[in-house]
């Protein structure tokens, strides 16, 4: 892949590698050993503008685990409730016990052996569930939900899944601390071509 | 049915000429010609021995158009479900998929985008937080590759009446060209602390993923071609993220945002989503694959297959091999349910993660059999059975990340059927 940046180049790719780390050390060519037909790559090809920080907060909703990217606001399970008979019941049943959308809280024990997977047995951080909701549900109004909002239904989920109790206040702050059942589900991929399946 | 006039009026006649005078005796013939809705005319009803009336080498054809279309007779489609649409391999020939023919798979529909106004912003752990409209992309330094993308959720099994579409349709293969990722990581000066980057799209799912940075830096694209044109709308259009080998859904499609940082984001796509149960004897049973990201290598024949016979004599095996881990080495073929294998021939070009065509000649003599592929790929790994990946990944195993070797059943009358893996 790192040849066709430089077309015809006839150098080896040994050198290639050493000139594409140059690139990334310090942002500039290091020398034109080689090349044949191309010129050296300029700093910075000026393309693009500068982003201003209004827009890159205007476009930047993710929800990191440790709870960055978490906006002002709070939210209850009791609150929540109301919210999601009114927007969410509909395609995932009363209290998001299954539906045309899929279900969202297993009732009783995550036993068995294909239960089904949801937020209590399966989802390992509580940060996702107020990223996703606010991202892309409902899922035929997403992006409509407020922050307060977007906090009372994960509230709501959170403790219909029995993770959080029903006295409890889902902020910044707090929704990061929420340890979820499934937090050490999930190992790293192991596979890595070669002979042995996995 | 209507006459050819159509065709007489829009072709461009140097001086004044009647009808009559362009179509001779023709005129007067009954000519068979069907209008389509693309106005092109077509000859139907071929008949015996003498010159058929509709004999198109006794009237002008169609002028030149400003698009081309499929003849009539050609009837490939994808298969459409609620959430994805499958490529139909059994019609397909060589290693490219044509672009309408690429599968579909998205979260909440193909959003109408506007080039004009659509702009990718890279920000998070950089020097220089930048916006890119599509024109600067597109002046950037520029790179193709044909690669194939394959869902990693590209599996059916359980009747016998499944065609190439219908068990393997998730995966197609184009030329795709565009901007490396590399070349936007150097513009706006990566951090050394950053290890990963958010892809989000313009989409109604806003979809995101998590990528390990070492693939931008390796061999990601910013695409905004696809086949030697502009992205088609179900691809991503007007730019996606293209990562050769990965899983079709780190691929992120109508690509708006990319944050770099020194964590995954853990989004529901690579948790809820996109994991699979796996048998870890160590660590204990019950958990499960994250960020599993290469497609592993995978073959299928796509003749015979179902839904098309075949009769007695010599037939051209034919199929498609590919690996996320680099080339294709090579592919055995078995005529006799997996007892024997034959190495088949290879199509060049052998690309780094692409479907390569392969071929076996084989005279079916008509007795009862199965038939199927097995790819070995450059890193050594061979094609495994269903019961090899079960016996591996334990009987939880999921519908991801599944490439076993895929039969056909030869029947008697010519019949070609899948035959069905039990596991579940
Ligand atoms: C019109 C139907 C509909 C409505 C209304 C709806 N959803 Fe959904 N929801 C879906 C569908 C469909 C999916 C699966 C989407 C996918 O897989 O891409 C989904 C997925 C989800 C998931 C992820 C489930 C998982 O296990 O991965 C959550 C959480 C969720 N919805 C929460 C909500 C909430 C909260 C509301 C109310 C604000 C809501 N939904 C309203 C249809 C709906």
């Amino acid at each position: 892949m790192k040849k066709s940046r430089y077309g015809a180049c006839l150098v080896g790719a040994f050198l290639l590698l050493t000139l594409d780390s140059g690139y990334r050390a310090n942002g500039q060519e290091r020398s034109a050993i080689g090349r044949v037909d191309t010129l050296p790559w300029p700093a910075s090809f000026g393309l693009g503008r500068p982003a201003t920080q209004a827009e890159i907060a205007l476009l930047d909703i993710d929800i990191r685990p440790d709870g960055k990217g978490l906006p002002a606001g709070s939210g209850t399970a009791t609150a929540g409730k109301a919210i999601f008979t009114l927007k969410c019941a509909a395609c995932h049943g009363t209290d998001g016990g299954g539906g045309p959308g899929g279900t969202l809280v297993t009732s009783g024990a995550a036993s068995g052996k294909r239960a089904e997977k949801t937020i209590g047995n399966y989802w390992p951080y509580a940060t996702t569930v107020f990223d996703y909701i606010r991202r892309a549900m409902p899922f035929n109004q997403p992006g409509s939900l407020t922050n307060e909002e977007v906090y009372n239904l994960t509230a709501f989920l959170l403790n219909a899944s029995h993770i959080i109790n029903d006295k409890a206040v889902i902020n910044a702050q707090t929704l990061p601390k929420v340890v979820m059942p499934a937090k050490n589900l999930f190992l790293p991929d192991d596979r890595r071509g070669g002979p042995e399946i996995r | 049915m209507k006459s050819t006039d159509n065709q007489v009026t829009n072709m461009p006649t140097p001086k004044k000429l009647s009808r009559r005078t362009l179509l001779g005796g023709a005129a007067t013939a009954a000519v068979a010609v069907v209008q389509t809705s693309f106005a092109k005319a077509v000859q139907i009803g071929i008949s015996g021995t003498s010159f058929p009336a509709d004999d198109p080498t006794k009237r002008p054809g169609v002028p030149p158009g400003e698009r081309g279309t499929r003849s009539l007779f050609e009837k490939a489609a994808k298969k459409p479900s609620d959430i994805s649409s499958r490529t139909p391999l059994q019609d397909l020939y060589g290693m490219l998929t044509p672009s309408d023919l690429h599968f579909e798979r998205h979260h909440n529909g193909v959003p109408a985008i506007d080039p004009a106004k659509h702009e990718l912003l890279i920000h998070g752990m950089v020097e220089k937080p930048m916006v890119f409209n599509l024109a600067d992309l597109k002046r950037f330094p520029s790179v193709s590759r044909i690669a194939f993308l394959e869902c990693s959720g590209n599996f059916r099994t359980g009747k016998e009446t499944l065609s190439p579409q219908d068990i393997c349709g998730l995966t197609s293969q184009s030329e795709w060209t565009g901007v490396k990722l590399s070349t936007l990581f150097r513009e706006v000066g990566v951090r050394p602390v950053a290890t990963w980057f958010l892809a989000e799209g313009g989409d109604a799912a806003v979809m995101t993923r998590s990528i390990p940075i070492r693939k931008g830096w390796d061999d990601a694209i910013i695409a905004y071609a696809q086949n030697g044109e502009a992205l088609r709308p179900e691809q991503g259009y007007p730019v996606r993220l293209f990562l050769p080998g990965w899983e079709g859904n780190t691929n992120v499609k109508w690509l708006r945002r990319l944050e770099l940082s020194d964590q995954p984001y853990m989004t529901r796509e690579e948790t809820s989503k996109y994991t699979e149960p796996i048998k870890d004897t160590e660590r204990g049973p019950g958990k499960f694959r994250q960020f599993s990201f290469d497609i592993d290598a995978r073959s299928i024949i796509t003749f015979p297959a179902y839904p098309n016979p075949v009769q007695p004599g010599w037939i051209e095996i034919r199929g498609l091999a590919w690996s996320g881990r680099g080339k294709v080495s090579r592919v055995d073929v078995s005529t006799d349910a997996g007892k024997s294998w034959h190495s088949a021939t290879l199509q060049d070009p052998i690309l780094d993660k692409a479907h390569t065509a392969f071929r076996y000649l084989w005279q079916w003599k008509g007795d009862e059999t199965e038939i199927m592929s097995r790819v070995t790929d450059e890193t050594g790994y061979i094609q495994p059975t269903i019961g090899q990946l079960l016996e591996a990944r334990g009987p939880d195993m999921g519908g991801y990340h599944l490439n076993p070797i895929t039969a056909w059943q030869i029947k008697r009358d010519g019949r070609v059927l899948h035959r069905p893996e039990t596991w579940k």
